[in-house]
């Protein structure tokens, strides 16, 4: 139980990081990919997220609020009457995470 | 130090209907609020599909930016939308209370703080529109 009390900080300080990320930069966003280019307000051939510092932003952008997601759901479901298979769900949300984290890097440097 | 731990399997759990978050608004809306993580996640795997889409060539990308113009998705992108503004809106009232902003002795009241975090989303927001209206391409 050692190693879950100590991932405690690290877990907490991602989903931190995640919520303000999200709080501050994922609406203009949706407005953007989901109203402006496919509505036709703007055009987007995807040029921009070719730019090595676009990734890098777009890294940040997608893979912390992953974490956020992960913290919050996990004792979302804790707390709806999932607590008997609490260590599957930490396993799902955080493993989840980690596997975003993966795919996103990948993603990023293979376009 | 050794601290006594209560045994946790001994330990008496009340047990809670599943549906508690239904019996009281500001559960309801603690509900709400961390259930907006999950729309956000997914609006950004779907954003992160649309850059895959890049590696696949410029038509595939179109294609899928154009797929996004259809009912469905659109109402997506919308539920996703209200979702985000809610997780801003309820973060930036939390951190006005987790991280108080003081002038030498007197403490800014926490709506003053919300509202300073307010000013600092549409700033970068505008930021971010212009970025991406000069790099698109």
């Amino acid at each position: 139980m050692a190693t879950e009390k100590t991932m405690e900080p690290l877990w907490w300080g991602l989903f931190s990081a995640g919520g303000v990320v999200a709080a501050f930069l994922v609406p203009i966003h949706i407005i953007l990919v989901g109203f402006a280019v496919p509505l036709g307000w703007t055009t987007d051939t995807g040029a921009l997220y070719r730019i090595w510092w676009v990734k890098l932003y777009l890294f940040v952008l997608i893979v912390l609020p992953l974490y956020h997601w992960a913290h919050r759901f996990y004792f979302t479901l804790n707390d709806t009457g999932l607590k008997a298979i609490s260590k599957l769900l930490a396993v799902l949300c955080y493993g989840g995470a980690i596997v975003g984290t993966f795919v996103t890097a990948w993603i990023l440097l293979k376009i | 130090m050794s601290a006594v731990r209560p045994d946790p399997s001994k330990l008496y759990h009340r047990k809670m209907p599943a549906t508690w978050w239904l019996t009281k608004q500001s559960y309801f809306l603690f509900m709400l609020r961390e259930l907006s993580s999950v729309f956000v996640a997914a609006f950004l795997v779907v954003y992160l599909c649309q850059i895959y889409q890049l590696s696949q060539g410029p038509d595939a990308y179109s294609g899928f930016t154009q797929k996004l113009n259809s009912p469905g998705w659109i109402l997506f992108h919308l539920v996703a939308l209200l979702f985000a503004l809610y997780h801003s809106i309820t973060w930036f009232q939390s951190s006005a209370v987790v991280l108080p902003l003081r002038i030498g002795e007197r403490v800014i009241p926490r709506p003053i703080v919300t509202a300073l975090h307010v000013v600092a989303w549409a700033i970068v927001s505008i930021i971010v529109l212009v970025l991406f209206v000069a790099l698109k391409g």
